[in-house]
C-alpha cells in the first residue's frame, strides 16, 4: 500500500477515536467546544472516506499491517470498494444525524452524547476495514458498548426496558459470535480472514462439518445485527424506544449485520471452498422471505411515527438480503446499491418522525388524529419525501434500487418467489404509509385549533438535516448511473477474493520490510 | 481415569447449559447470571480450541519439546475483559432499570400482572 492511502486508512479510525477520548477527558463540560470536535471530526471523515472511495475506485485492493506484523500473524485493514463504499456511507449520514442532534438539542439530555458517538463512529469503520475474524468481534463490541450508552440516553422508564433487553439480547450475540470464531480458529488455526478462505477450500472432509457449523453459527450473529426474522423481535422495540436522533444514527447498524455477511460469505465460504461454498445461502433466502413479509405486514400494527420506520427497516433488511442470499455478481451489485438506499431512508423516517413527534406535544408521534402543529407544511412534504423512499415509488431512489434487484435476481432459481415478495410488500409499504399519512396530516386537518408549542429547537437546522437526508436520496437517483457502476465493480471484487487474498498474504501487501 | 479432554469438555457442557437456562428466566439476576456463565464456558472452550497440552510453554523456547499455542490465550484475555466490562454495565442497568420502574422482568411486565 502506498504510503499516503495507509494513513488515511488509519485516520479513519484514530480520528474518532483520539476525538471522543480527547472529549471526554477535556471537553466534557464545554458543550460548544465538545459539538464543534464532534462536528469537525465528522466532517473530517467524510473527506477522508471521499478519498478513500477514490483510492479504492482504481478496483485494487490495498492492505494495512497494523504495528508492521505482516499478516497472517498481525491484524490487517483492509481497503476494498465496499469498505470504502460502507465507511463514506456511515460518514455521511453520521454527519447529518450529528447536525441534527445539535440543532434539536439531543446532545444535551444526557452526558456523554458526542464520546458515544465518536465511539461508535470507531466501531462502524473499524468493522467495515478489518481483515481478521477476532478483531471484527472486538469492533463490534466497540460498537454495541457506544450504542448501549446511545440508546440510553436521555434516559425514561421505557427506554430502561428496552435497553435491558437489547443489551442481553446483544451478549448473547456476542457469545455465539466467539464460539464461531474458536471453532474456526480451533479447526484452522487462523483467523485472518484472507488465510481462512485459504485453509477452509484445502480443508479435509473430516473438518468440513465443523467449519460448516461455524459458518452457520457466524451468520445466525449477523443475522441477529441485521434484524432477519426469527431474530429480529429486539428491533421494533429498541427503535422505537430510543430518541429518533439514535435511531436514526442505528439505521447503519442493521447493515453491518448485512455486510458481515457479504464479507464472510463472499471471502470466506466463497466458491472455492467446494462443498462449503455460500453454506449460509440455503438458510438465508427463506429467512430474508420472511423478513420482507413480516415486516411490511408490521408496518400495519405500529401505532407511532417511530414503529412505523422501525419495521421499514426490517422489510427493508429482507429486500435487502433477497438480493445478497442469492450470491451472483448481477444480484450483489443492486444489494449493495440498496444498502446505501435503504440506510439513507431509513434514517430520513427516523428524523422526520422525531420532528412531527417535538411539535406534537402530548400527542407524541401517535398515529391519531390531533390538531395542527407547527411547520405541517414543510414536515407533510418530508414525510411524503421519506415514506416514498422507504416503500420504493419512483422518483427516489428507494424504485431504482428494487427495479435493479428485481432485475438482478432474474437467473436466480427462487427469482418468483423473491419477485412476488418484493412487489406484494411495496403494495402492502404503499398502503400502510398511506395509511399513517393521511392520518397525521390529512384526516387532522378537520381538527380545530392549533398545539401550542413553549419553545421550539431545530426550527431550521433540524428540518434542514431530514431534508438533506432526503436530498442525498435524491443525489442518488440522479447519479444511479456512476454509483450503479460503482456498485457493481464492488460485486465483482467480492467474487473475485483472490484479489484480497493476495492484497493481504501476497508479496506486495501491506507492511514494509 | 477420566481423560482431561473429557474433563473440560463437560465442565463447558455444563457451564453452557445452567448459562442457556439462567438467560431464559424471567427476572433480570438470574438472566445477568446466566450471561456470566456462558461467558465462563465460552473462555474455556477459546481456551481449549488451542489444543490441550500440557507442560509445554507458550513462548518460544529452545530447550522446550514443544510449544502450546499461544493466541487463544491472548483471545480468551480479551473476552474476559470485554465479558466483565459487559457484566457490570448489565448489573447497574438491570438496577437502573428496576429503580426506576419498579419491576425486574426482562419482559418488561409489572409483577402485579400474571403468576411470579
Amino acid at each position: 500500500m502506498s504510503l499516503i492511502v495507509s494513513y488515511w486508512v488509519v485516520a479513519s479510525l484514530i480520528l474518532p477515536a483520539v476525538t471522543g477520548a480527547a472529549i471526554v477527558l477535556f471537553l466534557r463540560h464545554h458543550l460548544t467546544l465538545s459539538r464543534l470536535a464532534s462536528i469537525g471530526s465528522c466532517l473530517t471523515l467524510v473527506a477522508v472516506a471521499g478519498v478513500l472511495v477514490v483510492e479504492a475506485g482504481d478496483g485494487l485492493i490495498q492492505s494495512y499491517a497494523m504495528g508492521n506484523w505482516r499478516a497472517p500473524f498481525g491484524i490487517v485493514l483492509v481497503l476494498d470498494r465496499l469498505a470504502a463504499m460502507m465507511l463514506l456511507l456511515t460518514a455521511v449520514l453520521a454527519l447529518i444525524v450529528l447536525v441534527y442532534a445539535i440543532s434539536t438539542g439531543t446532545d444535551r439530555k444526557g452526558w456523554h452524547f458526542h464520546p458515544l458517538f465518536q465511539f461508535q463512529l470507531l466501531g462502524l469503520n473499524g468493522a467495515f476495514l478489518t481483515g481478521d475474524l477476532f478483531n471484527l468481534f472486538v469492533f463490534f463490541e466497540v460498537l454495541l458498548i457506544a450504542s448501549y450508552g446511545l440508546m440510553l440516553h436521555g434516559q425514561g422508564g421505557e427506554r430502561f426496558k428496552a435497553g435491558v433487553q437489547y443489551v442481553i439480547i446483544n451478549l448473547v450475540g456476542s457469545t455465539l459470535f466467539l464460539v464461531g470464531v474458536g471453532l474456526l480458529y480451533g479447526v484452522t488455526g487462523t483467523l485472518n480472514m484472507a488465510d481462512l478462505a485459504l485453509r477452509v477450500a484445502a480443508a479435509s472432509p473430516g473438518d468440513q462439518g465443523l467449519i460448516a457449523a461455524a459458518g452457520l453459527l457466524l451468520t445466525t450473529v449477523f443475522a441477529l445485527k441485521a434484524a432477519v426474522v426469527p431474530l429480529h423481535f429486539w428491533l421494533p422495540g429498541t427503535y422505537a424506544a430510543t430518541t429518533g436522533t439514535v435511531a436514526a444514527l442505528f439505521a447503519i447498524m442493521t447493515k453491518v449485520g448485512a455486510y458481515s455477511i457479504i464479507r464472510t460469505s463472499t471471502l470466506i465460504f466463497g466458491a472455492e471452498a467446494g462443498d462449503l461454498a455460500f453454506v449460509a445461502a440455503p438458510w438465508l433466502l427463506p429467512a430474508a422471505l420472511l423478513t420482507i413479509g413480516i415486516g411490511f405486514i408490521g408496518l400495519f400494527a405500529a401505532r407511532g411515527l417511530r414503529d412505523l420506520a422501525a419495521w421499514a427497516v426490517v422489510g427493508s433488511m429482507g429486500t435487502l438480503l433477497c438480493a445478497v442470499s442469492v450470491f451472483t455478481v448481477p444480484s450483489m451489485g443492486p444489494a449493495l446499491y440498496y444498502i446505501l438506499h435503504s440506510t439513507l431512508a431509513g434514517a430520513a423516517l427516523f428524523l422526520v418522525a422525531d420532528l412531527i413527534a417535538q411539535r406534537r406535544a402530548d400527542h407524541g408521534d401517535a398515529i391519531t388524529l390531533a390538531p395542527r402543529f407547527r411547520q405541517i407544511e414543510v414536515l407533510s412534504a418530508l414525510f411524503f419525501l421519506a415514506a416514498i423512499g422507504a416503500v420504493g415509488l419512483p422518483p427516489l431512489s428507494g424504485f431504482v434500487g428494487k427495479l435493479l434487484v428485481l432485475d438482478g435476481v432474474r437467473a436466480s432459481p427462487h427469482a418468483l418467489w423473491i419477485w412476488g415478495a418484493i412487489l406484494t410488500t411495496t403494495v402492502l409499504g404503499v398502503l400502510a404509509f398511506a395509511r399513517a399519512g393521511s392520518m397525521i396530516f390529512w384526516k387532522s386537518a378537520s381538527v380545530e385549533g392549533e398545539i401550542p408549542l413553549r419553545s421550539l429547537r431545530g426550527r431550521r437546522g433540524g428540518v434542514g438535516a431530514a431534508a438533506a437526508l432526503v436530498l442525498v436520496l435524491a443525489g442518488l437517483t440522479v447519479l444511479a448511473g456512476p454509483v450503479t457502476a460503482y456498485t457493481a465493480a464492488a460485486a465483482q471484487q467480492l467474487f473475485a477474493p483472490d484479489q484480497y487474498i493476495e492484497a493481504v498474504l501476497g508479496p506486495h501487501s501491506g507492511g514494509r520490510r | 481415569m477420566i481423560s482431561l479432554e473429557f474433563l473440560v469438555a463437560s465442565a463447558i457442557a455444563v457451564l453452557t447449559a445452567a448459562g442457556v437456562y439462567l438467560v431464559l428466566r424471567r427476572r433480570t439476576f438470574p438472566v445477568v447470571l446466566g450471561v456470566a456463565f456462558l461467558s465462563y464456558a465460552i473462555n474455556v472452550f477459546l481456551f481449549a480450541m488451542g489444543r490441550l497440552l500440557i507442560d509445554r510453554p507458550p513462548l518460544y523456547d529452545k530447550a522446550a519439546q514443544g510449544h502450546t499455542d499461544p493466541l487463544p490465550q491472548a483471545l480468551v484475555l480479551t473476552a474476559i475483559v470485554i465479558s466483565f466490562g459487559m457484566t457490570a454495565l448489565v448489573v447497574v442497568l438491570a438496577l437502573r432499570s428496576y429503580l426506576e420502574t419498579g419491576g425486574d422482568r426482562v419482559d418488561g411486565t409489572s409483577d402485579a400482572e400474571g403468576a411470579p
